[in-house]
């Protein structure tokens, strides 16, 4: 331990906290074994919730023996920031608020607190306090350490499901044998046409198509942002060899193309998708044909 | 942990045999950070684009690249420094179209749309820094295959 | 002249004759002096061999910048000029995002999925009315 030696005079509070807290170690597990955020995520036994509670006393005495109590990045807590994290993510899954997860995280101050003090008791009462100030921030920090790593596993899980939000918005429908569409609901942001095209170029490649067809009928509006998109993603279509027509350009949105100056020309577009289905079969050399009068049996 | 900076590596930019290194180190860095095949892409090609620069207009240099992290994204920054003579428009220089080499004149400002942080440091006379920052946005994707 | 051979063009860069049109094959990380050699070779092959096609088939290829998007461009304008076409093969969906992002979309270009499609397209007549990237090859 590099900084056994570096520690100020052993008589800071920082390490009268350590010397407490090493001393203490069993009966304050014990007594955080009782309290709810233990008991309730170690279930399988009690020794399990005690075993629990040992780490997280251990590390918060390396935490004062680096003299760093106000520090959520101590070294002391990388060990227990794993459990912690596990800690909260059960009492979140468990339909607790996060304001109500930090207060029972507060809540395991005042059983150290009172030992603390059944131990200093016969000290000097400036010693006293300085130490109870000592514990109380560091069991602060702990608490802030505790609500970060939640709060990172948290905002993992949200960038998570608005990936899978933003790929179950863009299915790729196979129209015919190289042929693909992209059915567009919805607003265009950047991200999002970032999915639909990496979506649309990944199934081109798939499927072999020759045509991508991007329906937008159910865009609401398009902006000079997502012009530039789409016309991103039909250059991007063709670099790989494939042809993409737009579709679904209602009366409003070519109104609005024009009235901002925007050149789609180079964009082949059909007014709906079974045109632009209709342009890419005849390009592809298939022929439709009505049925033959009476001929309302096929085989 | 949490810190701000890892450690840097250098690579000496003074032949086109240097862009390949350039190149392949920076595609080995960003897949190691767990960048999507995209992305990484993109930020190998703004990295070619600059290494270019450097030997081209610069007279050689060199790159470095060190780890980032911030608020729990991390991202790898890579610097292209040259002791050259510099840019006198660097205005002119980010459009696209300027060309004073051989390429199509998207260098400095294509490389600038690849990128999440661009920052150029350059004055007529004493050489010119490009330093550009690019963050896992995203988490690696798990794809399966339908 | 069914009989396929192949050369080695351009250092490490296999080049092969399938009848009337050359079959290039991209591989890796090009040097730039690797590029600019192929890029001579090609039209000196082409005058040698009188094909009237190119197919550069970049499938194994990781990364395309300004420069390499630049020589690609140049083969094509130059086997124009020769009176032979060129396609560009297999591009990957990467590559091509960054292509489109970086502001190069090589509007010139005759693109194909694969080299197969590529062939395919080069065996069509020139003028063909569904030559898929065949736009902006006018003037």
């Amino acid at each position: 331990m590099p900084q056994h030696e570096t520690g100020g005079a052993p008589g800071t509070p920082a390490h009268e906290v350590r010397d407490f807290l090493r001393r203490r170690s069993e009966e304050i597990a014990q007594r955080w074994a009782d309290e709810p955020l233990f008991r309730t995520v170690f279930t399988v036994s009690r020794e399990e919730a005690v075993e629990a509670g040992r780490a997280v006393v251990d590390a918060l005495a390396r935490v004062a023996d680096s003299q760093r109590v106000e520090d959520p990045d101590a070294a002391g807590f990388t060990a227990v920031r794993e459990q912690l994290a596990r800690m909260g993510a059960a009492r979140s899954r468990a339909g607790l608020s996060t304001t109500q997860v930090a207060s029972e995280l507060a809540a395991l101050r005042p059983p150290v607190d009172k030992l603390l003090v059944a131990d200093l008791e016969r000290e000097r009462p400036e010693s006293l306090r300085e130490c109870s100030t000592a514990l109380t921030v560091l069991m602060g920090t702990l608490r802030l350490v505790a609500m970060q790593t939640a709060l990172s596993e948290i905002q993992a899980l949200t960038d998570r499901q608005r990936l899978q939000l933003l790929e179950v918005a863009t299915p790729v429908i196979k129209l015919w044998d190289g042929i693909v569409a992209v059915p567009l609901i919805g607003t265009l942001d950047s991200a999002r046409s970032q999915v639909v095209m990496e979506t649309l170029l990944n199934a081109v490649v798939d499927q072999h198509a020759r045509f991508a067809i991007l329906d937008i009928t159910g865009v609401p509006t398009v902006d000079s942002l997502v012009a530039q998109h789409l016309m991103k993603t039909v250059a991007a279509v063709r670099l790989m060899g494939a042809e993409c027509v737009v579709s679904g350009i209602r009366p409003a949105i070519a109104q609005t193309i024009v009235h901002l100056g925007l050149d789609l020309g180079t964009v082949r577009t059909r007014a709906g998708l079974a045109d632009a289905l209709a342009h890419c079969l005849d390009e592809l050399g298939a022929n439709i044909v009505a049925a033959a009068p009476g001929g309302a049996d096929r085989k | 942990m949490d810190t701000a900076a890892g450690v840097g590596t250098r690579l000496p930019i003074r032949s086109d045999m240097d862009l390949v290194w350039v190149r392949q180190h920076v595609r080995q860095a960003a897949a190691e950070l767990g960048f999507s095949l995209v992305d990484q892409t993109k930020l190998v090609t703004a990295a070619s684009e600059l290494a270019r620069n450097t030997l081209v207009h610069g007279g050689g240099g060199e790159m470095e690249a060190s780890h980032v992290a911030a608020g729990g994204n991390r991202g790898l920054r890579l610097t292209f420094s040259d002791t050259g003579p510099g840019i006198d428009d660097l205005d002119r220089a980010l459009s696209d179209g300027y060309t004073s080499g051989g390429g199509l004149g998207m260098g400095l400002g294509g490389a600038r749309r690849l990128v999440h942080e661009f920052t150029v440091e350059t004055a007529p006379g004493s050489g010119t820094s490009v330093r550009v920052t690019s963050w896992v946005s995203r988490p690696p994707r798990p794809r399966e295959d339908v | 002249m069914n009989e396929a051979f192949s050369h080695p063009v351009a250092g490490q860069v296999p080049v092969l004759r399938l009848g009337d049109v050359l079959l290039v094959t991209l591989q890796g990380d090009l040097h730039d002096s690797m590029a600019h050699r192929l890029q001579q070779d090609i039209s000196e092959t082409i005058v040698r061999s009188g094909v009237t096609g190119v197919v550069i088939d970049i499938s194994g290829v990781e990364m395309v910048d300004s420069f390499l998007g630049r020589v690609l461009a140049e083969i094509a304008a130059q086997s124009a000029l020769l009176a032979a076409r060129t396609v560009v093969a297999g591009m990957r969906p990467a590559v091509a995002i960054t292509l489109v992002e970086l502001g190069l979309t090589l509007p010139g270009l005759r693109t194909a999925l694969t080299t197969e499609a590529a062939l395919e397209s080069l065996a069509r007549p020139v003028a063909g009315p569904r030559s898929g990237g065949g736009r902006g090859e006018s003037p």
